[in-house]
């Protein structure tokens, strides 16, 4: 890396675990096993603070604002009003020890988040806010500063070119009204620098330029760090052979990375525990909304398109259907439709074991999370997938929970989140309505989670249990306890096994089975 | 035109023909070899195949034309889709190590299919159209080619008819084949208007201030709305389909959708002309219009008739697209270039079928038939092919085609000539 010392200690206080990284220089210190345990937790914490603001309070909102802030101070990372010089509120860690956990605790976090899609996803989004959140409290001045410090040099635009345009900027443009074209800087970027401000149609746009405001530059400066850190991440990836044969660090990177993201329920645990027959009146009691909305048009109308498909096949093979069974179930639903035997075998039957990781790459396939339902892969036309508290109409949502007999009391608490744009609250929510419970007791985060909770009240735990006592099967990694230290310090971890790494090969996989697509 | 039906059942008869004597197989190479500017461009493409009884292999490729064109004749593909420039030659990707092969460019490419419009089409559903409907692909190709070109600078896109139901484009700008897949996904955001599934019964929302790729957008279906939607489907024909829009017209505390219902109701008693329909709602949604209901006319057209775009299409790299020039085994058309300049007159129904040119070819033709043999026998090849095609209705389009290509490798010479000049001025 060409980076030089000398632009990197002259960034923003925090920036060493922050804005550099992309660019990587990481650590070469020796570090201690408890405290590089302790880093990491505590990194995490503030992520997982930085992922729960965001979906309580509008992002960058003074309530955002000074909560992030009280956490980043409460966890000894570098907090701007510190680092200008007030040295007198320091009682704990020193400006230096605090940049070097800032600094080291992003980079054993890489090594943790980088094995999978899902979770360099989930790792990407929390630095990137974290990154904004600091950002946002630089003053002026240091922003451009950064800027240049990156490399990240762009034109702006004349005053004639200001005047011409004037109407279109502003009707592009939030934080440009008609007073204030004049008097801001106005930059010219290739519009594949702005890709945040060009995917919500937030800029002007012309023969291949977005015309950014002063004020809107943080999405550029996000932009390169995102590009940056999902190469890191890469990189870190290819490396990880040589983490993983060492013995200390590898059940620990496991356990880190399963702690927030949640258990990936890739691993079937049930397999064969479930007859076809009993499928009906599952999704009637234990399915989530969006499970049984599938569930229901695949009955109504005997087909599903792609994106129906990957996701409730692949919820139901998290459940415990085996490849047979998923296959003897597809095939007897679609023959019903407008596809015959031979058709179902030759054009879906593929894309199902494939599913299974028995075509093709041989991926596993991992059941998709709530995150990825609510975000990726919208529903459109034809489609019957997706989160129905995110992607039903608000009018077609209430009359679905009337007819399915809910209380009126309780679809308006449902319609109250997901008017607050909580989704998985609300689904929650209606966990504890159709189980009469009162508190869910559990932290939704995936149908598959939904599923097995539900199960277990059911059933009264009974399966559960079995299911911590088995052992992961796989590539001959036998499940390994979880260190206790590490489960009494952060608290909220959640107990799960350390996983096999899912080879990162969604997009491949995802087109391979795009191929089924319906024609 | 001479009529010629197609029957599916003679296609395996028809296929050799036309990869042996019509398929443009110089065009096509001159178009996927790009110059020659990137050492093994064409090599490390990926081709699929669909043979007989839907059998399909993946990961083709071919070391130049005269192999590409041997292999086709020999295998006569049903359908022929292009994939991605990966990182190695596609047929060998078995023996490279794992991980390593990889899609690196591909053209950005939009696929328009008729069927995502099932909801606000009466005349035909799921897979038929007719040319009342396909007004809709005329209004996706001018909203989305002014996009490309005028938002994002790009200038070579070359639309196609799909052969059945809707359209393709391939955006084939270097920078467009150079896109990532997140560009390539906030592309198809900023170009997405129409949002939400089944469950989702008003698809467009617009926010204020209207931004002027929405305008632009607007302007090219005010163009169309009256004609096609108003008068051609008859959206305010029957209640049921009246309904249907004023559903769409938000319900808020200030607005109340009741008196507006049976204001019109009582209206169309009286009036049957369509245009006179939609102008009295829209004053009524005007006249009592709250902050909520400011654009519910536009956003009206534009759920009837903005493109519908198939994101996942889109946004990989390494998704496959059916090729230009594939014959469409259920209608047996070929997939041809439209013109851009002429798009409000392309019809899809007279885009010849694989029957028709091959018959076209056995049709006696006037003073050339003496004239093989004298020339060597590869030069006879090569010229012979081209006669062929231009003998049939294939030629204009073939046409379309080659003057995509020279455009393509006039932006080339400008390119390489740009770059010189800068190294004249160090
Ligand atoms: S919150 Fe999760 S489980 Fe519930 S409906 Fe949405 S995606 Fe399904
Ligand atoms: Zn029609």
């Amino acid at each position: 890396m060409e980076e030089d010392t000398d632009s990197f200690t002259n960034r923003p206080p925090w920036s060493s675990a922050a804005a550099a990284e992309g660019g990587s220089l990481p650590p070469t210190e020796n570090i201690s096993l408890s405290e590089f345990e302790t880093f990491a937790v505590e990194r995490l914490k503030l992520l997982k603070t930085v992922e729960t603001l965001g979906v309580s309070y509008v992002k960058g909102s003074e309530d955002y604002i000074r909560k992030l802030n009280a956490e980043i101070s409460n966890l000894s990372f570098p907090y701007r009003a510190e680092a200008t010089g007030d040295k007198k509120q320091q009682v704990g860690a020193t400006e230096q020890e605090k940049r070097r956990k800032d600094h080291i605790s992003h980079f054993i976090l890489r090594l943790a988040y980088c094995q999978t899609e899902d979770l360099r996803r989930w790792f990407i989004q929390q630095e990137m806010d974290l990154f904004r959140h600091r950002f946002g409290e630089l003053a002026s001045k240091h922003k451009t500063e950064f800027l240049h410090q990156n490399e990240l040099r762009y034109d702006t635009i004349t005053t004639d070119e200001k005047t011409s345009l004037m109407e279109k900027l502003v009707q592009s443009t939030y934080s440009i009204s008609g007073a204030s074209v004049l008097e801001q800087d106005i930059y010219k970027v290739p519009f594949q620098d702005a890709l945040d401000l060009v995917r919500m149609r937030k800029v002007f746009l012309r023969a291949g330029y977005a015309y950014i405001a002063h004020q809107d530059i943080i999405t550029i400066v996000l932009n390169d760090y995102r590009t940056r850190l999902s190469k890191a991440l890469a990189l870190t990836a290819r490396s990880l052979p040589t983490v993983q044969s060492d013995e200390r660090l590898q059940p620990l990177l496991g356990h880190l990375s399963h702690a927030y993201v949640g258990q990936d329920y890739s691993v079937q645990k049930n397999v064969g525990k479930i007859s076809l027959e009993q499928i009906d009146s599952l999704a009637v009691k234990s399915f989530p909304l969006c499970m049984r909305e599938l569930h229901r048009s695949l009955r109504e109308q005997h087909h599903l398109r792609h994106g129906g498909r990957m996701q409730y096949g692949l919820f139901l093979k998290g459940i415990g259907l085996t490849l047979d069974q998923a296959l003897q179930f597809w095939r007897a639903e679609f023959v019903k439709g407008k596809v015959d035997a031979d058709k179902f075998d030759k054009a879906y039957a593929y894309s199902i074991r494939h599913m299974f990781g028995k075509e093709g790459k041989r991926t596993d396939y991992t059941p998709y999370s709530c995150l990825k339902v609510i975000l990726s892969n919208p529903p459109s036309q034809g489609d019957h997938h997706g989160c129905p508290f995110r992607h039903s109409d608000p009018e077609l949502l209430k009359q679905k929970l009337q007819s399915y007999k809910l209380s009126q009391a309780g679809i308006n608490q449902i319609m109250e989140l997901v008017k607050g744009m909580h989704y998985q609250l609300a689904c929650q929510k209606y966990f504890e309505l159709t189980h009469n419970i009162e508190d869910a007791g559990f932290s939704l985060n995936h149908p598959n989670q939904y599923f097995a909770e539900s199960q277990k009240l059911l059933t009264g735990g009974r399966e559960v249990k079995k299911e911590v006592d088995s052992p992961s099967t796989g590539q001959g990694a036998p499940a390994r306890k979880t260190s206790d230290t590490s489960q009494g310090k952060s608290g909220t971890l959640t107990e799960s096994k350390p996983g096999n790494p899912v080879p990162a090969e969604a997009e491949m996989a995802e087109d391979l089975d795009s191929l089924f697509q319906d024609d | 035109m001479p009529e010629c039906n197609y029957d599916a059942a003679s296609l395996p008869d028809l296929l050799p023909l036309y990869y042996r004597r019509l398929f443009p197989f110089a065009q096509y190479y001159r178009w996927l070899n790009y110059g020659g500017v990137t050492k093994n461009y064409f090599q490390n493409r990926e081709f699929s195949f669909t043979l007989k009884d839907d059998i399909y292999v993946r990961y083709q490729s071919f070391s130049n034309q005269s192999e590409l064109e041997k292999e086709m004749q020999k295998m006569n593909p049903y359908k022929i889709d292009i994939g991605a420039v990966y990182s190695h030659r596609p047929n060998q990707h078995n023996t490279v190590k794992s991980g390593t092969f990889q899609a690196l460019e591909k053209e950005l490419v939009f696929d328009i299919d008729m069927t995502d419009y099932d909801d606000v089409r009466s005349c035909c559903s799921s897979a038929d159209i007719c040319s009342k409907c396909w007004t809709l692909m005329t209004i996706a190709i001018r909203i989305l080619d002014r996009a490309l070109r005028e938002d994002f600078g790009f200038r070579h896109c070359l639309w196609v008819y799909s052969g059945r139901r809707g359209v393709h484009c391939w955006v084939c700008d270097d920078s467009a084949r150079k896109l990532s897949v997140a560009a390539r996904s906030a592309i198809c955001e900023y170009l997405s208007l129409v949002k939400g599934g089944e469950e989702t019964l008003k698809k467009v929302q617009l926010s204020d201030p209207i931004h002027p790729f929405v305008k632009e957008s607007l302007a090219v279906v005010e163009h169309y709305f009256s004609q096609y939607a108003l008068v051609g489907q008859d959206i305010l024909g029957s209640k049921e389909s009246a309904d249907k829009i004023l559903a769409l017209v938000p319900d808020d505390i200030l607005f109340h959708i009741t008196q507006v219902r049976k204001d019109l109701a009582a209206f169309f008693q009286t009036e049957r002309s369509p245009t006179k329909r939609w102008d009295r709602l829209q004053s009524l949604v005007q006249k009592r219009s709250s902050k909520k209901a400011a654009h519910a006319e536009k956003e009206i057209m534009l759920q009837y008739c903005y493109p519908r775009l198939d994101v996942n299409v889109s946004k990989g790299v390494n998704h496959l697209l059916k090729s230009p020039f594939s014959v469409h085994p259920k209608t047996g058309r070929i997939s041809v270039p439209i013109d851009l300049r002429d798009v409000d007159k392309f019809n899809p129904f007279d885009v010849p079928t694989i029957s028709l040119i091959s018959e076209e070819l056995n049709q006696p033709r006037a003073g050339e038939e003496r004239e093989e043999g004298k020339d060597g026998e590869k030069e006879v090849g090569e010229k012979r092919k081209i006669r062929d095609y231009k003998r049939t209705s294939l030629a204009k389009y073939i046409k379309v085609f080659d003057n995509f290509l020279d455009g393509m490798e006039r932006s080339r010479k400008g390119e390489l000539l740009r770059k010189s000049d800068l190294q004249k001025d160090l």
